[in-house]
């Protein structure tokens, strides 16, 4: 039987009260909104905070608003929840596609957006899913607000900018119109983490490729992008030459391991076709051509 | 720490460890041993229980977090003598070999119902999508959820001898 080590149990009412119960507690202390990454930590020992402080009551968290130029999704969000949003399969079909592959249905009723972004954990799909939609996440201390761009957030493994006495509340998703994207994973199994995950978002001026992110999870991609290859194609024809030259750059900008998943040349490879596959869709459905 | 929630109905009140998982709660505290206790990873699955009638993975879930909250277990599935049809399906379709899974696998397949009250064969594989059957007897288990489907309460009652 796995069981966490002892712990200070605390429940917010309120992101105020997460926030001063946080600076009570100093640096000991974690929050706790789903529970689907840090527990398991927790049962390994692999994390053992003193003061656990639970944000599950912060219904005001829980909220998917549209506003004119973005979607603003609460941390406390479910993925279950993110993946039932209509608007944001509407505007972001890359979110869809990517929580429909994170774990499984039971796990996705617990988890949140907030939690695995702030987890941190480098296969994490949605730090590559909202890298790609250059997204921006709310992060609220005892001095106020600050927004950080997502591509920011993460500053190593299981590390973010989010300071101890912080919470994260919320994620920003511009909303550009004319935008397509698409998001693919390869797994072993049902429900595992990826062997390799990318996602594409693209918006095209005729046949330019005007904007465009391509985010990659588990393959030691920094900030779970490649730079170089939007770079590489930004301003380009939106063709099969852009493609295949976005797709040999993220290969080769990433850095995978070799692990029980697999050697890294081969989750080059994989890199590579998943970024082909997630292009070509993302411009597909820019130019409407695909549902 | 004090915890009260609703299990299956009946409120109950315990002093517990703010570390004790849901699933210990409910099979060492409540003597709910229906729940089962697997990978302890939240992969395996056969720790499902509804929590606000939603399936979750009870060895990830602290008791203290379900304070205030309401728990369906396996134990909880039958009204009374009459089983649900769920429960009756699995029977009907010979959905279980061991039975590990089952419990878990049948909650699942009640909230699937009561969201989706005729799922596809692809819906109800994505819905157990996170539970194992160590015995793969899954095409049974699919054909008992659609089983329980076809024969909602007021249905299933007739005709069906345990």
């Amino acid at each position: 039987m796995q069981v966490p080590s002892p712990f200070e149990y605390e429940r917010a009412s309120s992101v105020d009260e997460a926030i001063a119960l946080l600076q009570r507690h100093g640096e000991g202390a974690r929050l706790i909104a789903g529970g689907h990454s840090l527990l398991p930590l927790m049962k390994l020992r692999l994390a053992s905070p003193e003061v656990l402080v639970d944000i599950n009551a912060l219904t005001d968290l829980q909220r998917i608003r549209v506003e004119a130029d973005a979607v603003r999704i609460g941390a406390m969000v479910r993925h279950a929840e993110l993946l039932a949003s209509a608007v944001v399969g509407e505007h972001f079909r890359l979110l869809h596609e990517a929580e429909q592959v994170i774990a499984d249905p039971a796990v996705r009723n617990r988890g949140t957006v907030g939690g695995s972004l702030c987890q941190a954990d480098p296969a994490e799909d949605l730090s590559a899913a909202f890298g790609a939609l250059r997204a921006e996440v709310v992060i609220r201390g005892a001095g106020g607000e600050r927004v950080v761009p997502v591509r920011e957030l993460v500053t190593g493994p299981y590390e973010t900018v989010v300071a101890p006495d912080e919470i994260l509340t919320e994620v920003r998703v511009p909303i550009r119109p004319g935008t397509g994207s698409s998001y693919r994973k390869v797994e072993r199994r049902a429900g595992d983490w990826p062997i390799a995950s990318a996602g594409a978002v693209v918006r095209l001026e005729g046949d330019t490729i005007a904007e465009v992110g391509i985010g990659l999870a588990a393959v030691g991609a920094a900030h779970s992008v490649v730079r170089g290859a939007e770079d590489a194609i930004r301003g380009r024809a939106a063709d099969e030459e852009s493609i295949e030259l976005a797709a040999v750059r993220a290969s080769e900008e990433c850095s995978p391991t070799t692990d029980q998943r697999g050697p890294a040349d081969y989750k080059r490879a994989l890199v590579a076709e998943l970024v082909r596959r997630v292009l070509r869709t993302a411009i597909a459905r820019s130019r409407g051509e695909e549902a | 720490m004090q915890v009260t929630m609703t299990v299956n109905g009946t409120q109950v009140s315990e002093d517990v460890e703010p570390r004790l998982l849901l699933v210990h709660f409910l099979r060492d505290t409540l003597g709910l041993t229906g729940t089962h206790w697997g990978c302890d990873t939240s992969n395996c699955g056969v720790c499902v229980v509804q929590l606000d009638g939603l399936p979750v993975k009870s060895c990830t879930v602290l008791a203290v977090m379900a304070d205030g909250h309401d728990v369906r277990t396996v134990e909880g599935l039958a009204d009374g003598p009459e089983l649900d049809p769920v429960q009756q399906g699995f029977m009907h379709e010979h959905g279980l070999q061991c039975g590990f899974c089952t419990p878990g696998m049948m909650l699942t397949a009640r909230h699937l119902l009561d969201t989706n009250p005729h799922p596809t064969t692809d819906e109800v594989r994505e819905a157990i999508s996170g539970q194992i059957c160590r015995c793969t007897g899954y095409e049974n288990i699919v054909r008992a959820v659609q089983w329980a489907a076809e024969h909602p309460k007021d249905v299933a009652t007739e005709g069906v001898s345990p």
